[in-house]
């Protein structure tokens, strides 16, 4: 089934050339981090390339393909199946393990690395008690190291699936179980049908997901940096604040840049033109019914993440909250919340707007330009925030002290510095690494929409506006909240580009969390991450409801 | 279609809401702005702070009240704080910068970002080897790197030097947090400006091979690894033992109880110290007042808030300690000037890393 982009009519040809051509502007001004970090690469590589390719390059290599690896695979198992099971088999409990598979989502993977490192490392609750039950020492009995690479993988892995289990429920809710009965009666038996029809029909919005939590895994800093992985992350920040060469830290990042393309690539190569659309069914579809043993073993598969990802961290975080609470100043607490979810709210409508803007504009005209564009803005979610936030301060710095020098010239009057240091900025920034979030969420959903729709509007003279609110809006109205509700918890989370780029006096709870848990005053930061986590906790309450009622 | 006319509204009103958003953040932005723009009628100090703001806030809500000085405060990492100097240039609203180690200041005085203050109070209150030679930072607390040793299985005279640590007798019985980590860093860069490059490289290749695990984790784990029997020994920072001992969480202090605290070196030169400090940028339009806030800092009372409250040990003798720090006796410190640990934090990086120290 191959498209070909759509003539558009000739009365609306100025209007759509204007989206065409702001789309193109957007892009341009989004990818200036980028853009630098790429440009990294036309500047000589110094001697210290020499020193990294003697010591460290290689376990970087190692660790970071591993790593990516591992999480691969976690978040996979976790997320596909859990969303295939909730969103198409019928079982008691199904609502309630279906927003909850949610919850890990919303647990930062540094806090959740501390966490797990207080109860299980050698002198954690669990091998204290292995010890003082059966009188051995330390070394006696075998137990695996937590801090570790293996550790790791299991943390991302635990509080990333949620990005394909999301993407993947809305996918799988979306498929009319006709098509999965169809192929049952023409034969194929559960499993078959399973892999042959409903996971390459959902196959665009598991790769959207995947590739969320791969990019995010690339990025990660704090969890593996407290595990002692070496990774390009931490080699990134290592050459940089180590060695202070920030040039050969953008080249880092750059060659980690043209990785993650790679990746893109081959899989958009592996999809080739495959493309599927679907009718959504308007009767409700029916589930199918588990029955004893198959409904039991289903519930508890389903509670193994939401119990590791959320119950078991979240329970020890409260223990240590509780403690903490009389010391709390409670004003100060207040401004922490207010604006952590200010920033978090305006931050998710901003990156849905324009999400939506380009992946209209990439839908309507599809042609090379709009793939290059959206593909590189969604590549900002693979680079470290401490990365976008210097590859926008750095710019932003820049015209500032231009815009002083002619201020100077002209009016004999400093006007101080107008971009650097101030909430605009740092919401440009959240717009460079999470649109990325937004537009994959978008466009997978926007995939499914059969083109036809859009003739039919056009053909009935329907205007840019009126096709996109009319005709798109409602049928990806769970793919809009998916995008809301991922951006805002993200950007609740967000630690990097806000500590780096925030004004004066202006804290986020992920900030206060930051700074106590690195001061290793782990019963303290408890309560500011619970705090985020229970945040998150709201949005996804609220729109798990529309999402996951929509097509039940 | 119903969910159509629903929904169109429902557009209408979210375009609304960004409007009313964005304007809101307009204002507030705006607002914020106005407070740092070189008022000259509230006197004001900007801070960016590497220093975590639970750990310096309470001095500087002290001076506000002392002086009626409005202090604003962004907290960071320092090389993103010194990054965003460079960015901000003469323009920059910044007057201080402060660290939490002599090679980020180092670093940001290589870089121009700082100006010289000589004054006398300064260099009364803080000695000349806590300091940068040309006055352009001043220390305001000391931070040492001890050992800490298990009290069942190891004795104090089986300790001596930070040298003696690669020797055979420790194989697979010592911890220590990554490379990565700064005082991990400066240790290593001390020993560098004592021993030179060979001699350091050589007790680097022993170290490394004593060392019972991979490094992770942060000091606190270095200390509860050690209370567990994962190793013997531990290189830690003083203060995160003096912070654990004086927990409210009962594992953390059953932890710390297990193990002792050693002076390295006593009989050479000195346990190896850090400073946290602060300097006076170069865009800083208040210098004078810049530099009463550092003399505030380095007050006896500040000095002593500094022993009391944070575990750190006072930039001069004769300021009370808390009673953790006084059990832990008095010791003898490294009088090498802390410039020359930012001098070779770099050398000591690539030195670690080719004795394999991850």
């Amino acid at each position: 089934m191959e498209i070909t982009p759509t003539t558009v009519s000739a009365a609306h040809s100025s209007r759509w050339l204007t989206l065409r051509n702001m789309a193109t502007c957007l892009t341009a001004i989004l990818a200036m981090p980028l853009f630098l970090i790429m440009a990294s690469l036309a500047q000589p590589f110094s001697n210290t390339w020499q020193h990294l390719s003697d010591t460290l390059l290689t376990e970087y290599i190692i660790n970071t393909s591993l790593l990516v690896f591992g999480v691969g695979i976690g978040t996979l198992g976790l997320g596909v199946s859990s969303a295939w099971l909730s969103a198409l088999c019928e079982f008691p409990g199904r609502r309630l393990l279906s927003w909850a598979l949610l919850l890990p989502m919303a647990m930062p993977a540094y806090i959740i690395a501390y966490t797990y490192s207080g109860i299980f490392d050698s002198f954690g609750i669990l091998q204290t008690l292995i010890r003082s039950t059966f009188g051995l020492e330390y070394g006696d009995y075998y137990f695996p190291q937590i801090r570790s690479l293996g550790g790791a993988i299991c943390m991302l892995s635990l509080v990333l699936y949620p990005y394909v289990y999301l993407l993947a429920r809305v996918a799988f809710a979306g498929q009319s179980l006709t098509t999965l009965e169809s192929s049952r009666n023409l034969g194929r038996g559960p499993w078959n049908s399973f892999f042959c029809v409903s996971l390459p029909l959902a196959r665009p919005a598991i790769i959207a997901g995947l590739s969320l939590a791969l990019m995010e895994t690339l990025a990660d800093y704090g969890a593996v940096s407290y595990f002692g992985v070496n990774t390009f992350t931490t080699g990134i920040f290592r050459t940089w604040q180590g060695l202070g060469e920030l040039l050969t830290a953008a080249q880092l990042c750059a060659f980690l840049l043209v990785f993650v393309l790679s990746l893109i690539f081959l899989e958009r190569e592996s999809r080739n033109k495959l493309r599927y659309y679907q009718n959504f069914a308007h009767a409700k579809t029916k589930l199918i019914p588990l029955k004893k043993w198959h409904a039991a073993s289903a519930i508890v598969f389903l509670s193994f993440p939401i119990i590791m990802g959320f119950l078991l961290p979240a329970t020890q975080l409260l223990l240590w909250a509780i403690n903490y609470w009389q010391k709390v100043e409670k004003a100060d607490f207040f401004h922490l919340l207010l604006n952590s979810i200010t920033l978090a709210i305006a931050a998710s409508v901003i990156c849905l707007v324009f999400a939506l803007f380009l992946s209209f504009v990439k839908r309507r005209f599809g042609g090379n330009r709009e793939l290059v564009q959206t593909e590189v803005v969604k590549l900002g979610y693979a680079v470290p925030g401490t990365v976008i936030a210097v590859g926008i301060m750095l710019p932003a710095g820049w015209l500032d002290q231009k815009i002083n020098e002619l201020s100077v010239l002209w009016i004999d009057n400093s006007l101080g510095l107008i971009f650097s240091g101030t909430l605009g900025i740092l919401l440009f920034a959240y717009l460079a690494r999470f649109l990325s979030i937004s537009l994959q969420v978008i466009e997978s959903g926007m995939s499914t929409i059969k083109p036809h729709l859009d003739e039919s509007a056009l053909s009935l003279g329907a205007s840019p506006s009126h096709l996109l609110s009319r005709i798109h809006l409602p049928i990806l109205r769970p793919s809009l909240f998916t995008a809301l509700l991922l951006v805002f918890v993200e950007v609740l989370k967000e630690l990097p580009i806000t500590l780096i780029l925030r004004p004066f006096n202006f804290n986020t709870l992920a900030i206060r969390t930051y700074e106590l848990a690195s001061e290793e005053q782990l019963m303290d930061a408890a309560l500011p991450a619970l705090s985020i986590v229970a945040i998150g906790l709201v949005p996804v309450l609220l729109i798990t409801r529309i999402i996951i009622q929509d097509k039940n | 279609m119903r969910i159509i006319t629903v929904l169109n509204p429902l557009v209408k009103r979210t375009m609304k809401s960004i409007w009313i958003i964005l304007s809101f953040l307009c204002i507030v932005n705006s607002a914020h702005g106005m407070g740092y723009n070189s008022n000259t009628f509230v006197k004001e100090l900007n801070i960016y702070s590497a220093r975590k703001e639970a750990l310096i806030k309470p001095l500087l809500d002290q001076f506000s009240k002392n002086t009626g000085t409005k202090i604003n405060l962004i907290t960071g990492t320092g090389d993103s704080l010194i990054a965003r100097l460079k960015s901000e240039g003469i323009y920059s609203p910044a007057d201080l910068l402060l660290t939490v180690d002599a090679g980020r200041l180092y670093r940001a005085q290589r870089a121009g970002l700082l100006q010289p203050m000589i004054s006398k109070a300064l260099n009364k209150n803080i000695p000349s080897h806590l300091r940068s030679k040309d006055d352009q930072w001043f220390g305001l607390s000391i931070r040492a790197r001890v050992i800490v040793y298990s009290r069942e299985r190891v004795t104090q005279n089986q300790l001596s030097t930070y040298e003696a640590l690669s020797d055979p007798k420790w194989l697979k019985k010592i911890c220590v947090r990554s490379s990565s980590n700064i005082y991990n860093q400066s240790l290593v860069a001390g020993m560098l400006t004592s021993y030179g490059i060979e001699f350091t490289s050589a007790w680097l290749e022993g170290l490394v091979k004593n060392f019972a695990r991979n490094p992770s984790g942060g000091d606190r784990d270095q200390i509860k690894a050690v209370a567990a029997g994962e190793c013997d020994i531990a290189l830690v920072n003083s203060y995160y033992l003096a912070g654990m001992l004086s927990s409210e969480d009962p594992v953390e202090v059953a932890a710390a109880s297990n193990v002792a605290l050693f002076w390295p070196d006593q009989n050479q030169q000195g346990t190896h110290i850090n400073i946290s400090g602060v300097g006076i940028t170069k865009s800083s339009s208040n210098p004078d007042l810049a530099t009463n806030l550092i003399i505030f800092l380095t007050s006896d009372e500040s000095q002593k808030w500094y022993a009391q409250v944070n575990n750190e040990f006072p930039l001069r003798d004769g300021i009370e300690l808390n009673n953790i720090l006084k059990s832990w006796g008095a010791f003898k410190a490294s009088q090498v000037n802390v410039s020359e640990l930012g001098r070779q934090n770099v050398a000591a990086i690539k030195a670690m890393d080719r004795a394999g120290w991850k």
